[in-house]
């Protein structure tokens, strides 16, 4: 209880009220216009709040990661079209009940399920923050190393049908990290003797060119799209009655989300990929889903808005951000020289507190404006791609120039545009880039520190010298993490081998070989049975030469 | 390669095999540097050593980028190829867009040079309404006033403001 009153001191302040207030709008706004992600907002944004207190341009940030996914739900449900990537799914269900004439069910629906799903996690982490607070201590620089390893593991496997290229481009992110000075040596690593690049390529130059400046060029080179929308007419308080009639998928969903987001790089398409798969196979209706179904916008909007606050978990106990947003937000903590990790939980539970604060009363901020607003809001919808486009290009300027003043910054960031920018035309991922850099930096210490006293490989599972050695339980538990995560990736791997062999021998049929045919047709025309049955052939079925 | 691999592909497929083969010569250029560009020092662990990581990551680099061209369904380079990576070049134009900015907003300033900038890429983008261009100009003001004025984020004054008259030259230094 106390925990929860020094919390909330520290959120009562003006400064963190209007934080919260232009996070929450903000990102709302940002999540309902198609083509403008959380990403983008947050990578913009980044170097405004390094002048804010840690508090408050925390709260603007998160703000923005946790009501972006509320706003990206009304053009998914409305035109078809997903607001930000994770409401890719909200589409499924959403968009055939507008066909059918019941939009406003299915955007009050979307948005009692998503503060449900939000509301569920910060209490749910709340509850839990007094284990977490026991269990963070308990990581040292190997668990650690070992927890960054897996995150890194699992951002690769869950690119399916993209694993190698995940793969060689988390590598590439983990090679731009060691690209400058190195700190303990002072050798230079990659400079090729140019002064720009001993200070090493700065994460959020990276993070402004892949997120921000790629869409930027993505949307100036493409179309602009028409759309056409219609006004919803009355309230939108049903959603939250009928989101009571389904209390366990509701339930389960925000429950997957919850865990989902702790297990760093895996994040809100599992946990809706999940949630989704249970709704339907418990359902009375499973047929519905894709058409329509209520319990399937449930499930998917329910888990993405569980994510963040359980994004947060990882990130605050033990420094290691599971996927993009929570990395930008990392380098917020490291400019205010706030180190999160074990000692965070520990010493200042009221700073983690407030932030699963700030979460919750995000959440019920953004619930009040978009049942009243959500009208006024379609609105963004129009405003045309390229437009978007030039507009982001000259925030992307604020975001990367701010940073040092620095032109040649402003270069890396175009290159990483146009890199971005490729890797989006070709469907590529970008996230195990970012993810590579941040979480190759933490590799990098953590091994480095954690090896010192290791002098063979078993002694990394291992506490104390000679007879006195105890086991590292999470280590192990980790390790054996990473080698079941490996295993059941290369299963999947030789599963998906034996279908595809399986799905190319039942289409291939003799016809499709013309050699083979003519061969069979040689052999027809020239053995003894084959001329005995064109003669009887010709003797029902004269050919039409004989006749003339 | 069958129809079953390419129809497993996930998005474009025009221009992988150009990304995967340039991917791959890079990292290959890369990795053959790392004797000159790394240092291995003398009485250090291995893990320690500062040619670790960067190894760790061009072998992988390396490594999985020759896995995933040698996995590519398609490995002739053909003229769909060629036509995604002239569209690949035609971003390069914007990129010039964005750079001529940076560098005219320390000349001019921050302020005229956004303001007159969204109406120009505007136009360049194919829009002739002229009440756009006065949402882009306007747009240009409030971005301008928002970063610079009131979050005041670090762009200096520009050169141009130096020849302004005295308590205008500071005002305009300090706001836009």
């Amino acid at each position: 209880m106390d925990l929860l009153l020094s919390g909330f001191d520290i959120l009562a302040r003006w400064d963190v009220v209007l934080a919260l207030l232009t996070g929450s709008v903000g990102g709302v706004l940002i999540g309902a216009i198609p083509g403008v992600g959380p990403a983008v907002a947050i990578a913009i944004l980044l170097p405004a709040t390094f002048s804010m207190d840690p508090i408050v341009g925390l709260t603007v940030l998160l703000g923005i990661y946790g009501s972006s996914m509320y706003g990206g739900a009304i053009p998914a449900i409305l035109i078809n079209t997903p607001g930000t990537a994770v409401n890719a799914l909200t589409t499924y269900d959403g968009f055939p009940m507008t066909s059918r004439g019941e939009a406003r069910r299915a955007i009050s629906l979307a948005y009692s399920a998503s503060f449900f799903g939000g509301i569920f996690s910060v209490i749910c982490l709340i509850l839990f923050s007094p284990v977490l607070a026991k269990v963070a201590p308990m990581f040292g620089s190997r668990e650690i190393f070992l927890a960054a390893l897996l995150g890194i593991i699992l951002v690769v496997t869950a690119h399916r049908r993209q694993t190698l290229i995940a793969a060689a481009l988390a590598c590439f992110g983990i090679f731009i990290n060691t690209i400058g000075l190195e700190p303990v040596k002072y050798s230079k690593r990659y400079t090729f003797d140019q002064s720009f690049l001993s200070g090493g390529v700065d994460l959020i130059v990276v993070v402004l060119g892949l997120f921000a400046l790629s869409q930027a060029f993505f949307l100036l080179q493409g179309e602009d799209e028409k759309t056409r929308i219609n006004k919803l007419k009355g309230g939108l308080f049903q959603g939250l009655r009928e989101l009571t009639r389904h209390p366990r998928v509701a339930g389960v969903s925000a429950g997957f989300g919850v865990l989902m987001g702790m297990i760093p790089g895996v994040g809100e398409f599992t946990a809706q990929f999940m949630s989704y798969t249970y709704a339907q196979k418990t359902s009375k209706r499973p047929d519905d889903f894709g058409h329509g179904s209520s319990e399937g916008l449930i499930a998917a909007e329910t888990a993405n808005n569980a994510v963040p606050a359980a994004a947060m978990v990882p990130l605050l106990a033990l420094g290691i951000p599971g996927e993009a947003l929570t990395a930008m937000m990392l380098s917020v903590f490291y400019v205010h020289n706030v180190v999160p990790g074990p000692q965070l939980f520990q010493n200042h539970m009221d700073f983690v507190v407030a932030l699963y604060l700030a979460l919750l009363i995000l959440n019920v901020m953004v619930l009040v404006f978009l049942l009243f607003a959500t009208n006024h809001l379609i609105k963004v919808v129009k405003i045309p791609n390229r437009f978007l486009g030039v507009a982001i290009l000259t925030l992307s300027f604020v975001g990367v120039y701010s940073l040092r003043n620095s032109a040649t910054d402003c270069v890396i960031a175009a290159l990483f545009g146009v890199l971005g920018f490729v890797l989006k035309r070709l469907s590529l991922p970008i996230v195990p880039i970012i993810l590579g850099m941040v979480l190759g930096g933490i590799m990098e210490v953590k091994l480095r520190a954690g090896m010192a006293r290791v002098k063979a490989f078993p002694d990394f599972f291992l506490d104390g010298r000679g007879d006195n050695t105890s086991l590292r339980p999470i280590a192990v538990i980790l390790f054996l993490m990473i080698i079941a995560v490996l295993a059941l990736h290369f299963r999947r791997v030789w599963l998906d081998h034996k279908e595809l062999k399986e799905a190319k021998w039942s289409t291939k049929h003799s016809s499709t070989h013309i050699g083979a045919h003519l061969s069979r047709r040689r052999n027809s025309i020239l053995t003894e049975r084959g001329k005995k049955r064109r003669a009887e052939r010709s003797m029902f079925s004269p050919r039409s030469t004989d006749r003339s | 390669m069958s129809d079953e691999d390419l129809s497993r592909q996930i998005g474009r497929r025009s221009g992988q095999i150009i990304f995967a083969i340039a991917f791959l010569a890079l990292s290959a250029l890369l990795l053959s540097q790392i004797g000159d560009q790394t240092k291995w020092v003398k009485k250090t662990k291995f893990f320690a050593q500062p040619r670790f990581w960067p190894a760790v990551g061009l072998g992988g680099m390396v490594l999985f980028g020759a896995l995933h061209l040698w996995r590519l369904p398609r490995r002739k380079i053909d003229r769909f190829d060629r036509d995604e990576v002239l569209v690949w070049a035609q971003i390069l134009e914007y990129a010039l867009w964005f750079m001529a900015y940076v560098l005219l907003v320390p000349l001019v300033g921050y302020l005229p040079v956004t303001v007159a900038f969204m109406p120009l890429m505007v136009w360049r983008m194919g829009y002739r309404d002229r009440r756009l261009m006065w949402i882009s100009a306007a747009t240009g003001v409030m971005i301008v006033l928002l970063f610079k004025s009131f979050l005041n984020v670090k762009i200096p004054g520009a050169a141009l403001y130096e020849y302004l008259p005295g308590a205008l030259r500071g005002f305009f230094i300090l706001n836009f």
